[in-house]
């Protein structure tokens, strides 16, 4: 038996502990590396060279794109990351094993957001350096990163959260990665990612107002864009509260929805 | 309900019920295992092995009964229960980048007094794969890994689920050398097995389940009367074979001895195996 006076490890201990194990896992799989890290530079390199035109105010479609593509990043470090990620160690045990240990359950989720946290900045990072340098984009200057910040927390805390659910939902990680996917791929579409918002037709801005993209890509927007550009959106303004708003939102029903549905089992284990 | 819980057992299970859909899987169940022992737990698909263990891990509820595993109940057990035990699941630890190192080095932070990781490596023949990662191990050595993660917490009690299917026989008898030497540190383990000659190898006693109820416990020796049953000794005569069972097959072979000029054709002396009896008590025939 343990003599009664080992104590169980610190929980800061712990959490670096998992932090360090959910690095490790991500960046040393290629797959992860190449379509959660790449894909959005790729994206960049590829649309910046191929819609080069200017959108006003001699402002070039890469600068609108540029908010688009930190917002899709972001989608892709959190929602896609946690959806896939999760769903994957659910079916091959590793949820189970982890639940049957002494492990705080706290711990599990601090790694997945240390994971998150550390691959959006390292992805907003190089998408920022590769647009100055391939593209001459206009970085953001003062309050410009104050906003740059809050819609990047709330929007990838929201996504985070949201990824974490639909885990759930799906029977591994391939079938979660067959359903997110193309959820996200037509979610970039319809949420001014790829084209400006303001010219998709407006039953799909209306579908896209629901999810948070579309509002992640709007208030990166105004830290991208000059103030003068805020007229070409559908509401002719940035609408950094209702931004705000939605985002939180968001971060409130995806944490009641892991709250109610997350499983360290898989379901065809009874 | 039988006696009460023996609360110095490793575990002790009373009427222990589980149902599924109106059906008992497990249907009164009782059980105790020593500390120290090994315990293998036998039964056929279905018959309510894994869901008694998974309750016994805490894993999944239960709808009657009491359980106490270490003193404690799994329903209710926290963190410091559950530093106490160690588990190998029939699944596995999942797929990882890590190496096999720092996986086992990670697992050990979550327990308050845990193993050396690189003596645990070296215990489970995994030294020379500590710098490979997990998912690029083979079948036995993942298994090897999974039994590692199960001990370096310093377990007072360990759960195996079928450890060592898929393994070749050699693989086999290492993993049951790695387990016997658990044993001498004095970890008390709950084993299912499908192969009877690893419950008869390796445990102290065993005990059958069948339709959600235990129906024996023995020591492999004496399961299902394989201690008293007659031994069925064979030989060839006037070139017909011939059995015969009898209790005393020691006079019967010197009857034989006495009656043959040399060496008794193709004699033979046969016990019932644990296969046997096992096959026996839960209904089929081999």
């Amino acid at each position: 038996m343990t003599a009664p006076t080992t104590r169980l490890p610190a929980l800061a201990r712990v959490f670096r502990v998992r932090a360090g194990v959910e690095l490790k896992e991500f960046f040393r799989q290629r797959e992860s590396v190449v379509f959660t890290l790449m894909f959005p530079v790729i994206l960049l390199v590829v649309f910046g060279a191929v819609l080069d035109y200017q959108i006003g105010q001699g402002v070039t479609f890469t600068q609108y794109f540029m908010a688009g593509v930190i917002a899709a990043g972001i989608l892709g470090a959190s929602l896609q990351n946690m959806a896939i990620g999760i769903a994957t160690e659910r079916s091959d045990g590793t949820l189970k094993h982890l639940a049957g240990t002494p492990m705080p359950k706290a711990a599990y989720f601090v790694g997945k957001i240390a994971q998150v946290v550390v691959v959006t900045l390292v992805t907003i990072v190089i998408l920022l350096v590769v647009g100055v340098v391939l593209y001459g984009i206009d970085l953001p200057s003062g309050a410009q990163w104050l906003t740059f910040a809050w819609v990047a927390v709330l929007g990838s805390a929201a996504c985070t959260l949201l990824g974490i659910a639909v885990s759930s939902l799906a029977k591994n990680g391939r079938s979660a990665s067959a359903t997110v996917t193309p959820f996200a791929l037509v979610l970039q579409f319809i949420s001014g990612v790829f084209f400006r918002f303001d010219q998709i037709p407006e039953w799909m801005q209306t579908i896209a107002a629901v999810f948070p993209l579309k509002w992640m890509a709007q208030g990166l927007r105004s830290v991208f864009l000059p103030d003068a550009l805020a007229v070409q959106e559908p509401a002719g303004s940035w609408e950094l509260g209702r931004v705000a708003l939605v985002l939180l939102a968001w971060v409130v029903v995806g944490l009641l929805l892991c709250v109610r549905t997350f499983r360290w089992r898989d379901r065809a284990d009874g | 309900m039988s006696a009460p819980l023996d609360a110095d057992a490793a575990i002790s299970v009373r009427g222990l019920v589980k149902t599924y859909g109106g059906r008992n899987a497990v249907d009164g169940l009782d059980l105790d295992i020593r500390r120290g022992e090994i315990f293998a737990l036998l039964g056929p698909n279905g018959a309510g092995k894994t869901t008694t263990v998974e309750v016994l891990e805490g894993y999944r509820s239960r709808d009657a009964g009491q359980v106490a595993v270490l003193g404690v109940d799994p329903a209710t057990g926290g963190r410091r229960w559950r530093a106490d035990i160690g588990i190998v699941l029939q699944s596995g630890a999942g797929d990882s980048q890590l190496t096999c190192l720092e996986l086992l080095t990670a697992q050990a932070a979550y327990y308050p007094d845990p193993r050396d990781p690189a003596e645990v490596l070296e215990l489970v023949g995994l030294t020379e794969k500590s710098r490979a990662r997990g998912r690029s191990l083979s079948g036995g050595q993942r298994r090897r890994l999974d039994v590692a993660l199960g001990i370096v917490g310093k377990p007072a009690l360990l759960f195996l689920d079928e450890p060592t299917t898929g393994f070749d026989p050699e693989a086999r008898r290492q993993f049951w050398a790695l387990i016997r030497s658990l044993r001498e540190l004095g970890t008390t383990m709950l084993l299912t097995t499908h192969y009877l000659d690893e419950a008869e190898e390796l445990a102290d006693r065993v005990g059958v389940i069948t339709a959600g109820r235990l129906v024996e416990v023995a020591v492999p020796a004496e399961l299902g009367g394989r201690g008293t049953a007659p031994a069925v000794v064979s030989w060839t005569e006037d070139g017909r074979r011939r059995t015969e069972a009898t209790q005393t097959p020691t006079a019967l072979v010197a009857e034989l001895a006495s009656r043959f000029p040399g060496e008794v054709p193709d004699l033979a002396v046969a016990r019932p195996t644990l296969e046997d009896v096992y096959l026996q008590m839960i209904g089929q025939t081999a």
